[in-house]
């Protein structure tokens, strides 16, 4: 008995730590050797170790690329991403925040739009025509604000059902001192959800960096892309280039990755725990 | 709301706005200044050889004309670039000169009401007969070339034909035998398909437009009016000449992965012996593949009868000016138009984007040294031995062509029912069009 | 947790017995839970997602260019159902939705049981699994496209190895949206077992010591106690990539565009199609098409999954 446990636990592992690598591992090897490889030989798109690392010149090539354009979509991806995500915490948190605390009639009907705007597809024409109402087609700022619309539900959801582990009591002391809402809200409970906001953060963060149909429809062309948006369109222009391509998709891969190894936890804790209520 | 001649409100909100932003976005810098001189702006799609060649032009222009300050600035290509044509036309807000396809895309930008009438201009007598007649409406006519024509034709390895002692066919029963022989003597695959890039698959189809008006000198006219269709001959023979060359087993064995620069390759180095595809092509060989300009040439694409054999061609994008330019920018405007219709223009085109066919207006020559992708065309123009295709004829144009080739020419969907896809997939652009009988 | 909400709910209601204004008033001056909290974010999403959700019933009945709208009622979706190169976007959204669902739900399940029992390495082997959840699906959609190329791809290549003929994964008419499904499958099956996962963490151990004391095996344990407890676990992986492989877009346009021709279409893609082609109006069309395929699966699905949640 004991024999096949241990038999088990090493020789069950060890198969899934060889499967896993061949399955889950290779091809991220194959972005990376693709990327460091000269121009010649990445052409030849083997899987192989390359025989001189041009890593760094590529990295330093693809971000050079046409007068910096995709240096310029990593700030314009930063910038989205960062805008949008403390949009969304801050005003999720308020709706998450009243949601739980004040009990009307109107929280059924909140409730049901949170659960729509999960599952509900975006209207792409109209939001287009709303957008181009409002002056804000094409722009960052549109498609910001597009990125805090689709992402609030999700906020809102997980905010809601933090906000019942804070007790009410620091609420109901924090009144008598005399705070009003605003005071409430920053000083009190903004602290207090710390955890779940930092869940929000990283798990939209991915989403909103990695997003691409989006940018894709309300900030489409060049000159103002997103790096996910340019990525798709430097596999057009370069298709020869096989080496910048893959090193453009290396720099991408980057941004998620360190979220992953700092925040671990809270990703999957977000990403299982806020899709168990949805 | 400052667009008040705007027909409907939907329209009208989402036109302003958009005019706002380019306002904002700086998009619209024209206008004349104190001094007496005047700047005008230039709009033309981002390809670089197009920015190049435009650069040029406006240097030798402000030379000439030092009054007059030409801004280049760069929209982008395809879908993208029509949207946002029509919507800084619609607003109002178009630059003071810009260039932009002609034939059904010029139509779609209803031009009698958008654009500057310029028949009058002495240019105008100039222009090659079928170059006017796609740049012009009933009432008038819009611009003035900003390049060479090209053609939809086959090109070709002359050093394949000659080891294997070809002749160019005239027909497309001659055209089979040739790929046969190639295919079995082993020397190179017969024909270069290059489904990676899914545009140039429409090549058969569309480059086989002189044959199906050779035909029925009516089909366009019946096209339009919805009375005749690709789904019936003639129109039919181009997706049949598609679905038998795949049959045949002619196509090179990664057609549905290649991509143009690889058909454009296949043929430079001789590993295929043909490709249907657009002579543009001879930019990409002049840059790439120097050293095959002489080998590589052109032949229509063959049809039933070798007298009734000839080139489809393609017409150059225009420089038109949008209503919205006046006063002394209008002039400016005009001049710069008179300028682009000059041999001097078209001499700095020509060195700076490689030919791709004859010029279209009198007075203008290609270099000495030409591809022979474009010199093997020139005896089709010398005879008259040419016609417009489709798009230059009719307005009706479906966006979905390029993946029904794609499906034919792959053997998904057979030749009869790719037509009749393509039957549909043009109803819906000739419905938005407003077309009558549809 | 609902209890709370109920409690704290009943105690609002007592503090503000009856509706007199003067106490509503003085109610919304002092209230420290004011309603203008809820204002910004609806803003936002009204303006945002319900005008144009709402406006696109209106508009998917027009036709409509930069120049002109124009009221034709229910004729865009008379084109949408019969246009036959549409249709085949219609079949596939629904062949690569559930092909990618149900291959989640086993494999997840499967993964998650083999990586809670005691083997070596398994924290590693739960990243290395969950990572591509988190890579952005055009690299992992352009890579993929790379090593599966029939000729050159290093897929084909270590297959000829073994003396296999590998085929056109995304070239072959019948392949390509399976193929696609497959790398759908590669990038998502980590968070389905990682749900998996934490719903197996969180059963009581009491379950199986008590059936351990019956003398039930690993199988019975299994059968009769992780499945029916993981209930609400698969219910969520369903929701999630059921709603994710109806909405898909960006892998199959990354990976084929739809192509080759149509064959790998789906409703995503070809909504994009016709707004790029400019038929706005048949845009939306099928934009409608697809809200109403989403909620008539998903709330009728989820009414049922979440109903058996609360019966157990």
């Amino acid at each position: 008995m004991r024999n096949k446990t241990l038999a088990w636990r090493w020789g069950g592992g060890t198969i899934a730590v060889i499967l896993a690598l061949l399955i889950f591992i290779l091809p991220f090897l194959f972005i990376l050797f693709t990327a460091s490889k000269s121009q010649q030989e990445a052409s030849l798109l083997q899987f192989s170790w390359p025989t001189e690392w041009h890593l760094f010149d590529n990295l330093a090539q693809v971000i050079q690329t046409r007068n910096g354009l995709p240096l310029r979509a990593f700030i314009n991806s930063a910038v989205l991403t960062v805008a949008s995500v403390s949009l969304i915490v801050v005003l999720g948190a308020m709706v998450g925040f009243i949601l739980q605390r004040r009990q009307q009639k109107w929280n059924s009907l909140i409730n049901g739009l949170v659960l729509v705007g999960l599952i509900v597809p975006p209207a792409v024409v109209p939001t287009i025509w709303v957008l181009q109402g409002t002056g804000l087609f094409k722009t960052l700022p549109g498609l910001i604000f597009v990125h805090v619309a689709f992402g609030l539900p999700f906020a809102v959801m997980l905010f809601r059902a933090f906000m019942g582990s804070v007790p009410r009591e620091l609420d109901e002391a924090a009144i008598i001192d005399g705070a009003g809402p605003i005071r409430l809200f920053m000083s009190i409970i903004l602290p207090l959800i710390r955890p779940v906001m930092i869940t929000v953060i990283v798990v939209q963060s991915v989403a909103i960096f990695n997003d691409f149909t989006y940018a894709l429809y309300f900030l489409p062309g060049d000159s103002n892309a997103t790096v996910q948006l340019l990525l798709y369109n430097f596999q057009g222009q370069n298709l020869t280039q096989w080496g910048l391509l893959f090193a453009f998709i290396l720099l991408v891969t980057v941004p998620p990755l360190v979220m992953y190894i700092f925040f671990n936890r809270q990703i999957v804790e977000g990403m299982t725990s806020g899709s168990v209520k949805g | 709301m400052s667009f008040p001649s705007i027909r409907r409100t939907a329209v009208a909100v989402g036109v302003s706005a958009a005019a706002l932003s380019l306002v904002l976005t700086g998009c619209s810098s024209s206008g004349s200044s104190d001094s007496g001189s005047v700047t005008i702006s230039y709009l033309v799609d981002n390809g670089a050889a197009t920015v190049e060649a435009g650069n040029a032009l406006i240097a030798d222009f402000q030379a000439k004309n030092p009054n007059i300050k030409v801004e280049l600035e760069t929209r982008p290509p395809g879908a993208e670039g029509d949207n946002l044509i029509k919507t800084k036309l619609a607003t109002g807000d178009m630059n003071s000169v810009f260039q932009y396809n002609t034939g059904s895309l010029l139509k779609a930008l209803e031009p009698d009401k958008s654009l500057v009438n310029v028949a009058d201009q002495p240019w105008v007598s100039r222009l090659d007969d079928n170059f006017k007649t796609v740049a012009s409406t009933e009432n008038g006519t819009y611009g003035v070339p900003t390049g060479q024509s090209s053609a939809g034709a086959i090109i070709y390895n002359k050093d394949v034909y000659a080891k294997l002692g070809l002749q160019i066919p005239k027909t497309w029963d001659e055209f089979m035998a040739n790929n046969k022989k190639i295919l079995d003597s082993g020397t190179a695959a017969p024909i270069a398909q290059t489904y990676g890039d899914t545009w140039s698959s429409q090549l058969f189809v569309l480059g086989d437009f002189y044959n199906v008006q050779s035909q029925d000198a009516d089909w366009a006219k019946k096209y339009t009016e919805n009375k005749a269709k690709f789904a019936d001959e003639p129109g039919l023979s181009g997706f049949e000449h598609l679905e038998e060359a795949l049959k045949a087993g002619y196509f090179n064995k990664d057609y549905a992965t290649a991509t143009y620069d690889d058909g454009v390759r296949m043929i430079a180095k001789g590993e295929a012996a043909h490709y249907p595809i657009l002579t543009f092509a001879a930019s990409a060989l002049s840059v790439n593949y120097p050293e095959a300009v002489k080998t590589v040439g052109t032949f229509p694409i063959p049809g039933k009868s070798a007298d009734k054999n000839g080139l489809t061609v393609w017409m150059p994008s225009a420089a038109y000016i949008p209503k919205s330019t006046e006063g002394a920018e209008l002039d400016a405007s005009k001049k710069f138009l008179d300028f682009l219709a000059t041999p001097d223009a078209c001499k700095i085109v020509s060195e700076k984007i490689a030919p791709t066919g004859p010029f279209v207006i009198d007075g203008c020559t290609l270099p000495d040294s030409v591809p022979a992708i474009v010199s093997d065309m020139q005896p089709y123009f010398d005879e008259g031995k040419t016609g417009l295709a489709l798009e230059f004829v009719s307005p009706v144009k479906g966006p979905a062509l390029e993946q029904i080739t794609v499906a034919v020419g792959s053997g998904i969907t057979p030749a009869k029912q790719g037509a009749g896809q393509y039957d549909e997939d043009v109803k819906k652009q000739a419905q938005q069009l407003g077309l009558e009988g549809w | 947790m609902t209890t709370e909400i109920a409690s704290s709910g009943a105690t609002g209601t007592r503090r503000s017995p009856g509706p007199a204004p003067a106490a509503n008033k003085r109610r919304k001056k002092q209230s420290p839970y004011p309603n203008w909290f809820y204002l910004p974010a609806g803003l936002f999403y009204t303006i945002l997602f319900l005008v144009p959700t709402g406006l696109s019933f209106y508009f998917a009945l027009t036709r409509w260019n930069l120049f002109d709208i124009e009221f034709i009622g229910f004729e865009n979706f008379v084109t949408f159902f019969k246009e036959q190169a549409l249709i085949q976007g219609f079949i596939n959204t629904f062949i690569y939705a559930f092909l990618t669902s149900g291959a989640k739900v086993v494999l997840g399940l499967l993964l998650g049981v083999f990586l809670t029992s005691q083997i070596i390495a398994r924290g590693f082997l739960r990243s290395v699994i969950f990572f591509p959840a988190l890579v952005s699906t055009i690299g992992i959609g352009i890579t993929f496209k790379v090593l599966l190329d029939p000729f050159d791809g290093p897929v084909n290549q270590a297959l000829a190895v073994l003396g296999i003929g590998g085929p056109g994964w995304l070239t072959d008419p019948s392949l390509a949206l399976i193929s696609i499904a497959l790398v759908d499958i590669w990038k998502g099956v980590g968070l389905a077992t990682l749900i998996y996962i934490a719903g197996m963490v969180a059963i009581p151990q009491d379950y199986y010591e008590a059936a351990r004391v019956d003398g039930a095996g690993a199988w019975n344990n299994f059968w009769h106690i992780t499945l029916p407890l993981l209930r609400p676990a698969t219910a969520t992986v369903i929701l999630l990539s059921l709603i994710g492989g109806l909405r898909s877009f960006e892998l199959i346009w990354a990976m084929t565009k739809g192509g080759p021709g149509f064959t790998s279409d789906v409703l995503g893609s070809v909504i994009y199609k016709q707004y790029q082609a400019g038929f706005f109006g048949l845009s939306t069309a099928g934009n409608v098409v697809l809200f109403l395929v989403v909620a008539a699966l998903i709330f009728p699905l989820s009414a049922w999954l979440n109903k058996g949640e609360k019966e157990s």
